[in-house]
């Protein structure tokens, strides 16, 4: 009798930057298990950390040699697609978490926090998740990969446990996360009632060849995946816990979460509605158009109403949420693009915005934008630089957020989706206030005294400066010469 | 009577709806942790019906998936919820968590 399982052929070179992340983040627990208390061991596992994630760069850039040569290709039983689409988010989610070891690097000692070489393997466990979801042509695949970039960011954004705003945040994510994971979950059992599969090539290739006669479990279980994914991009109306725990979490945490779980949440919404339910687009385009609608004019509303200058991002990465799902609504291989190419720029701006956050913070954990008054005048620099960062998400040019925007716009315009389009801009006008109003705070005050209690304005160290000059450098960079990252975004088509 | 898969899935989704009100009304973060489980499992009956009535056996091994995250996710869940109340005596009760306002 042969017992022998059938096992499906698995490409290595498809799952390689994964392991080389969870890799370094086994060795760094296991490092940090058997020396214990050296003082080495936080630097020690911060260079294992860039090993592992320079190596799981360089196995991206393989599978993109591998899919500009021989085209993408499903690996693992179908479950996991690598195609230019998934290198690209995958190449953000590597940026973020690069940028956001390089913050955390003097952060965490700075503040106090304990068990700082946990942390980097946290970092890369999650960042590891987010590999997953980004190549995930499954719905269980996406389920796991969704719940292994949770759970360390639930741990991460608690990460500072002696101060209760850190712990309250992590603990909002957690119960928000998991009943927004229950519902993700759910979708999926009924997706797979109506389909008997949970692939979504298999999805696609049932939905072609069979017409249903009751649609309802599929749809019910369209929208139930439509909310779960919504809680992880923070559109509105499931954003509430997005304020909250972009407060509380510990900065570099804060930025690692708004661009990278951002990018990977919409990562799976396109890769769900395009290559599982695309020919449901006239069912699920209407609802993007409501979800779209509703972050615009929510996200720029209520940021306008923000004093702490932690919120008013947090808020603001929330319409931010809103012009990427225009590109989505768009449905067309430009919209998806432009997308793409949003959410590249997108986490160089909030990266960038949140990490001068983490410098101007005060021992008490407030950010109030009146603490900003007269930076223009005591830090130039800084305070240029956060302005370069602020008009960039206004969308102004030549920063990248403008090139970003027109790309959305544009293709807004292409599939004829006017009233997004028109919505759009005047959000992005509403938009351009409250970044100003920041701006002139930091300029405009410079001649009056500013004794205000607040503003620690602490040195700026080594690693912030590389992620400042990195984020300024490619925000002007694609701004001005936007030619290389378009292409690269052309090529990055979806597998279908 | 016979059993038809209609009974599992209607027991499952109000087993669901239970979970799901019970998260949205209840103040005490353990009880609402309770209910996001009741909610997980709700979902693991829908997955078995289904499997049943497709005559899939993959809806059964997706089970065994989420019993797994479901795992991790207390784990963790019930270390954050150690963390917070050690600072503070007295009871697990949502509205004690009120630095934050969204």
């Amino acid at each position: 009798m042969n017992l022998a399982a059938q096992t499906p052929s698995i490409d290595w070179l498809a799952i390689a930057p994964v392991i080389a992340l969870v890799i370094a983040a086994l060795v760094i627990i296991l490092l940090r298990s058997i020396v214990r208390h050296a003082r080495w061991v936080y630097g020690a596992s911060i260079g294992i950390g860039f090993a592992g994630l320079v190596a799981a760069a360089l196995f991206l850039t393989c599978q993109w040699s591998e899919v500009s040569d021989s085209g993408p290709f499903l690996t693992l039983d179908d479950m996991v697609a690598i195609d230019g689409f998934a290198v690209f988010i995958g190449v953000i989610v590597l940026i973020a978490a690069s940028l956001a070891l390089l913050l955390s690097s003097k952060y965490l000692a700075r503040q106090g926090i304990e068990s700082r070489p946990e942390y980097v393997a946290l970092l890369l466990l999650s960042a590891a998740g987010m590999l997953v979801m980004s190549t995930a042509n499954d719905l269980i695949v996406v389920f796991v990969a969704l719940e292994t970039l949770s759970i360390p960011l639930y741990v991460m954004a608690a990460y500072d446990r002696r101060r209760a705003r850190s712990l309250e945040a992590g603990m909002k994510y957690f119960v928000l996360g998991a009943f927004a994971s229950a519902i993700f979950l759910y979708g999926i059992a009924l997706v797979y009632g109506g389909t008997g599969t949970t692939s979504l090539s298999g999805i696609a290739d049932f939905l072609a060849s069979v017409t249903l006669l009751s649609e309802g479990t599929l749809i019910a279980g369209i929208m139930l995946l439509l909310v779960g994914l919504g809680f992880k991009i923070a559109a509105v109306p499931f954003h509430m816990w997005t304020p909250d725990v972009y407060d509380g979490s510990p900065t570099p945490v804060t930025a690692f979460m708004a661009s990278a779980t951002k990018a990977v949440g919409f990562a799976a919404l396109i890769r769900i509605l395009f290559t599982g339910l695309d020919l449901y687009r006239d069912d699920w385009r209407p609802a993007i158009w409501a979800l779209a609608v509703l972050t615009l004019v929510v996200g720029s509303v209520v940021a306008i109403a923000q004093t702490d200058m932690k919120r008013m991002l947090a808020y603001s990465s929330i319409s931010h949420a809103g012009y990427v799902l225009i590109g989505v609504e768009a449905g067309t291989r430009e919209g998806l693009q432009s997308a793409l190419v949003y959410l590249l720029v997108y986490a160089f701006m909030t990266v960038g915005s949140f990490a001068i956050v983490a410098v101007i913070g005060r021992r008490d954990d407030k950010h109030l934008i009146e603490d900003y008054r007269g930076l223009g005048r005591d830090r130039p620099v800084l305070a240029s630089l956060l302005a370069l960062f602020l008009l960039a998400q206004a969308g102004i040019p030549p920063t990248g957020g403008f090139i970003a925007k027109l790309g959305i716009f544009a293709a807004a315009a292409d599939a004829h989706s006017y009233s997004l389009l028109i919505i759009g801009v005047v959000a992005s006008v509403v938009g351009a206030v409250f970044y100003l109003r920041v701006i002139l705070v930091m300029f405009a005050g410079a001649d009056e005294e500013s004794d205000i209690p607040a503003a620690d304005h602490s040195r700026v160290d080594g690693p912030t400066t590389a992620v400042l000059a990195l984020c300024a450098a490619f925000t002007i960079w694609f701004g001005v010469l936007p030619t290389i990252v378009l292409e690269f975004a052309t090529k990055a088509q979806l597998i279908f | 009577m016979k059993l038809t898969d209609t009974y599992f899935l209607t027991f499952a989704a109000m087993l669901f709806t239970i979970g799901a009100v019970g998260f949205l009304v209840r103040r005490n973060v353990l009880v609402m942790f309770m209910c996001v489980e009741l909610m997980l499992n709700a979902v693991n009956v829908t997955f078995v019906a289904f499997s049943k009535s497709l005559n899939d056996i993959s809806g059964q091994a997706i089970v065994f998936f989420v019993l797994v995250v479901a795992a991790a996710e207390v784990a963790v869940g019930l270390a954050i919820i150690v963390a917070i109340f050690r600072r503070r005596r007295g009871g697990a009760t949502a509205d004690d968590i009120d630095l934050l306002r969204g």
